[in-house]
């Protein structure tokens, strides 16, 4: 299979295999124009197998449920056909509109228009937990 | 800015807590000084599940402390019934009231009024979430049975999982030195992993977890009884089949320390046999008191008055 080498653009890497797709849908990717690429089951010397997802035009993205999915992925940012940056998203504080508290007896399992919203409690294990009833975040 | 009222008992500092209980004793020897304290003041009880203790304390509370007390005792009698949100109830109460208790199904709910009204907001317990004003009268019964909030065996039995006065109750007493835990519950009602990493474990407290009361009672300096909660399952197979797991009962005692105490945040069903009322142990009905005077004391906390020598400030 051959994809394209970018020219300007974004490359996700060190996904855990079989979670690109989820990361799409979380990222809105489906909303862009331009090229996007999710290469699944790559082979990885780190993870054995890995997803990779590659956007085809320079844009902001907003990175921060990367941390949360899984602090190894890292971010490439790609000008005139070369590295420009790499980077390990950093774990944001909070997390708003991206996760949903799946609690059945959370108040927005009845009031759906409140925002959902994620706090980092515990750092070292990457522990999310609902603002409003603190059921933690599966990732 | 906001102000604030209290969603959680973790909001509250060890100093706050003691602040608190200091106020509350001082009620407690010179209520005439309290009397007018709260003048002109209404607090407005929104109560979407039924309650009797809780909502009957807060509006006591506020009589004794000579403001009002207006609100509602179910959903089915608020505009709830006709769809209203949290947020817009709240909005509107606040246009009437200075100060608003809320008790909610839904965990959360008291937070999501808070956000959206400039007056203090109280959470009277939200789902299996949060209690922290049981757990202020929880403070104030073991203080002033045992004299002391420190060195401490704790034995939580019952309902761990779902009982959200225990989860309240750790949490606070997490804040004191020397102070132990012995969890009894069957395995589905352990008491759940959040508390227990990131409470009990973050802050270096020893606990154990068992399923046998009578294992533990000679260690505990107080037992905190809860019943297991009907409402808190969605499959009544499982509520029938773990309700009788703990009934406390006068044999069962007969190896506790003559200084122990037992508290339930109350209503109980079966967990505690009426014999054991009279004994000196059980201080459940002298926490119901206590949890008056702990919310006396809160509610003027969170309306911003102070009373000295008998005068308002």
């Amino acid at each position: 299979m051959i994809i394209g080498s970018l020219v300007d653009g974004i490359v996700i890497d060190h996904i855990p295999a079989g979670r690109g797709m989820e990361l799409y849908k979380y990222l809105r990717l489906d909303e862009l124009d331009c090229e996007v690429a999710i290469i699944k089951n790559a082979a990885s010397s780190k993870l054995g197998k890995k997803d990779i997802i590659k956007i085809g035009a320079p844009m902001d993205l907003n990175f921060e449920i990367l941390g949360f999915i899984d602090p190894r992925i890292t971010v490439d940012i790609i000008e005139g056909g070369k590295r420009a940056r790499k980077f390990h998203p950093a774990l944001p504080e909070t997390i708003i509109g991206i996760l949903h508290c799946k609690n059945p007896r959370c108040i927005t399992s009845v009031e759906q228009e409140l925002p959902q919203v994620f706090r980092l409690t515990d750092k070292e294990h990457v522990v999310y937990r609902c603002m409003y009833c603190d059921n933690k975040a599966k990732n | 800015m906001k102000t604030k009222g209290l969603i959680d008992i973790a909001e509250l500092t060890a100093d706050e807590l003691d602040d608190l209980m200091t106020v509350a004793e001082d009620i407690i020897a010179n209520p005439a000084d309290y009397a007018e304290a709260c003048h002109g003041k209404k607090i407005a009880t929104l109560f979407y599940e039924p309650s009797t203790r809780t909502r009957l304390s807060f509006e006591s509370a506020m009589l004794e402390l000579g403001g009002s007390v207006l609100g509602f005792s179910s959903a089915s009698s608020a505009s709830v019934s006709k769809g209203e949100s949290v947020a817009d109830t709240a909005r509107t109460v606040e246009c009437f009231a200075d100060v608003i208790a809320m008790r909610h199904p839904k965990e959360g709910a008291p937070l999501v009024a808070q956000m959206h009204v400039n007056i203090p907001v109280i959470n009277a317990g939200d789902g299996g979430h949060n209690h922290p004003t049981q757990t202020l009268a929880d403070l104030l019964t073991i203080k002033r049975e045992l004299g002391r909030l420190d060195n401490l065996v704790i034995g939580c039995c019952g309902d761990l999982k779902f009982g959200r006065t225990v989860h309240s109750l750790v949490t606070a007493m997490s804040r004191y030195p020397g102070v132990r835990f012995i969890f009894i519950s069957p395995d589905e009602l352990r008491v759940p992993e959040h508390v227990r990493t990131e409470v009990l474990d973050r802050n270096g407290i020893p606990y154990e977890e068992t399923t046998s009361l009578e294992e533990a009672m000679s260690k505990l300096d107080v037992l905190y009884m809860t019943r297991v909660q009907k409402e808190r399952f969605f499959n009544e197979a499982d509520y029938l089949r773990l309700k009788d797991s703990y009934i406390l009962t006068p044999d069962k005692l007969k190896t506790a320390k003559p200084e122990m105490r037992v508290l339930h945040p109350l209503p109980r069903v079966n967990e505690i046999s009426v014999d054991v009322d009279e004994d000196p142990r059980a201080a459940y009905f002298r926490q119901v008191k206590n949890g008056k005077f702990m919310r006396m004391a809160l509610i003027l906390k969170v309306l911003g008055i102070s009373v000295k020598g008998g005068n308002v400030k």
